[in-house]
């Protein structure tokens, strides 16, 4: 059952238009995605009912309503949770701001929003950089 | 606060930058007491990282005091002594879970590039903040990220030069050896005599090894791990190893080889390719017995050529690698530290105020006056 959805979400990218298969024969500049609407996915360590409970999304992958699809299964052997995004209807359609910080490779904004998904479901908090000294002017000791 | 900062290819300096800060609840900050030298800074300081950026402080290897705990840290107080592991884990994904800590999903943050080979690995103190790393612990103080995870508290009769080497020198080392899963009666070979090839030398002899061989082109690196742990010394420059290797192994070859050969001294130029690299990789898959275990510790960033395919499927060897250790081994090791069972001192070869960073990392590069590591004080 598994492979036939696999397939199925391959057969769907495979039928997504002659104008991607066109940017697909197009060198690729590193760090893009030549299937910029493929899905994106990560494992969560942790149960369904607690990655979208009662079909709910978490945060932040909340922030993306309206802008992108979500389906989620178990993962095999008991690792918790496939969580799997992509740009609504395999197309990149992001609005206004969303659009502007994915810029070419939006794939890399949603792997980005995904991971911290999943750090937030898996460790209470999102983990956050260190303050570089330009964002915290003022006197050093 | 003062700090060793990267300050671009061959440069370090002591800069004075702003105190770290609590950024998530499960942090704490550590008053640094002692902090050293590692390998795996030396291809970023000589220029070789390019998401290094000027101004990032360095150290990935420290010991010191906790002064500030977030406020969903549980093990630690304010006061307690601890040695923090240099991975940042998060203690809470599967691959933690699995004792994987250096697989952590979690241990990095921001926007961070994402290598060639698709996975971030667990975070890192005193990486560049580009690829998701921490400030480092070459500096008075330091931030801990998932801190109940990443610190332990060092017993009382356990001294800060001692310990500091549990962060992740000692448990390399420890590591290298269970990989190999060395058992009474191996022979075991390991490449490079530096800090972590002499602690898994040390690693081997206290799981069982029969006979523990050391390589390595410097005398008097060889001279202190024969000393220190008793083991069987070998300068390639003199003798050829392979056949030494066989010699001593009744002619099978050592059951478990390990490149813990680290980074060369000598500055290899980006891109990644090091044509001239992985030599200790390919001696080890050539003198590895027929069916045995081929270890690799190595910190390089990037590619080597000219691996030895043929021989290991030939030989049908395993290879099993880890760039770091993550902090599992670390109250095991804390414990034989305390019984005396594990000693580390004699590692560090060079004690220096942090003023002096350049000049410990000038000398611990070139492998000069004998250093093996530097050990820094703020």
């Amino acid at each position: 059952m598994a492979r036939i959805r696999r397939l199925a979400v391959g057969a769907l990218a495979l039928t997504a238009g002659g104008a991607r298969r066109l940017a697909d024969r197009l060198p690729r500049r590193d760090g893009t995605d030549p299937r910029p609407g493929r899905w994106q996915k990560v494992t969560v360590a942790a149960e369904p009912e607690r990655v979208l409970p009662a079909g709910r999304w978490p945060e932040p992958l909340r922030r993306l309503d309206g802008a992108v699809e979500v389906w989620a299964r178990p993962a095999p052997g008991g690792r918790g949770t496939e969580l799997a995004i992509r740009p609504l209807g395999g197309e990149c359609t992001l609005p206004g701001f969303a659009a502007h910080l994915v810029g070419d490779d939006p794939g890399r904004y949603l792997r980005h929003v995904l991971r911290q998904t999943k750090q937030l479901l898996e460790t209470g908090e999102v983990l956050r950089a260190d303050r570089s000294p330009l964002e915290r002017p003022g006197p050093v000791r | 606060m003062r700090a060793l900062c990267w300050a671009g290819a061959d440069a370090v300096e002591v800069r004075r930058v702003p105190d770290p800060e609590l950024r998530n609840a499960q942090d704490m900050i550590v008053r640094v007491r002692r902090s050293i030298t590692c390998g795996a800074d030396l291809p970023l300081l000589d220029g070789r990282v390019p998401e290094a950026s000027a101004g990032e402080v360095l150290g990935r290897e420290f010991l010191g005091e906790v002064v500030e705990v977030g406020t969903e840290v549980r093990r630690h107080r304010v006061a307690d002594r601890v040695v923090v592991g240099s991975s940042v884990a998060c203690g809470a994904c599967w691959f933690c879970r699995q004792g994987l800590l250096a697989c952590c999903d979690n241990g990095t943050s921001g926007v961070t590039a994402e290598p060639e080979w698709g996975q971030p690995s667990a975070g890192g103190f005193g990486r560049p903040a580009r690829l998701g790393g921490f400030a480092g612990g070459h500096a008075e103080f330091v931030r801990v990220p998932y801190a109940d995870v990443g610190a332990f508290a060092v017993p009382e009769s356990v001294s800060d030069d001692r310990a500091v080497f549990a962060a992740d020198a000692a448990p390399a080392g420890w590591y290298g050896a269970e990989l190999g899963e060395v058992a009474p009666g191996d022979v075991v070979a390991v490449w490079g005599a530096g800090a972590v090839g002499q602690l898994t030398a040390g690693a081997a002899v206290a799981r069982g090894a029969d006979r523990v061989i050391v390589v390595d082109d410097r005398d008097d690196r060889l001279s202190m791990v024969a000393r220190h742990a008793g083991v069987e010394a070998l300068n390639h420059r003199y003798v050829d190893v392979l056949a030494e290797l066989r010699e001593r192994s009744g002619g099978r070859g050592p059951d478990v080889c390990v490149d813990a050969s680290g980074v060369p001294a000598e500055p290899n130029r980006w891109p990644l390719t090091e044509a001239d690299g992985g030599a200790a990789l390919r001696e080890a898959v050539h003198a590895c017995r027929k069916g045995g275990v081929v270890v690799v510790l190595d910190a390089r960033p990037g590619v080597v050529d000219r691996f030895p395919l043929g021989a290991l499927a030939d030989k049908g060897l395993a290879v099993r690698a880890a760039r770091r250790r993550g902090a599992t081994a670390i109250p095991e090791l804390l414990a034989r530290m305390a019984r005396d069972e594990l000693v580390t001192e004699h590692l560090a070869t060079h004690r220096m105020p942090l003023e002096r960073g350049a000049d410990g990392y000038a000398l611990f590069r070139d492998r000069a006056d004998g250093c093996v590591r530097v050990v820094f004080t703020p």
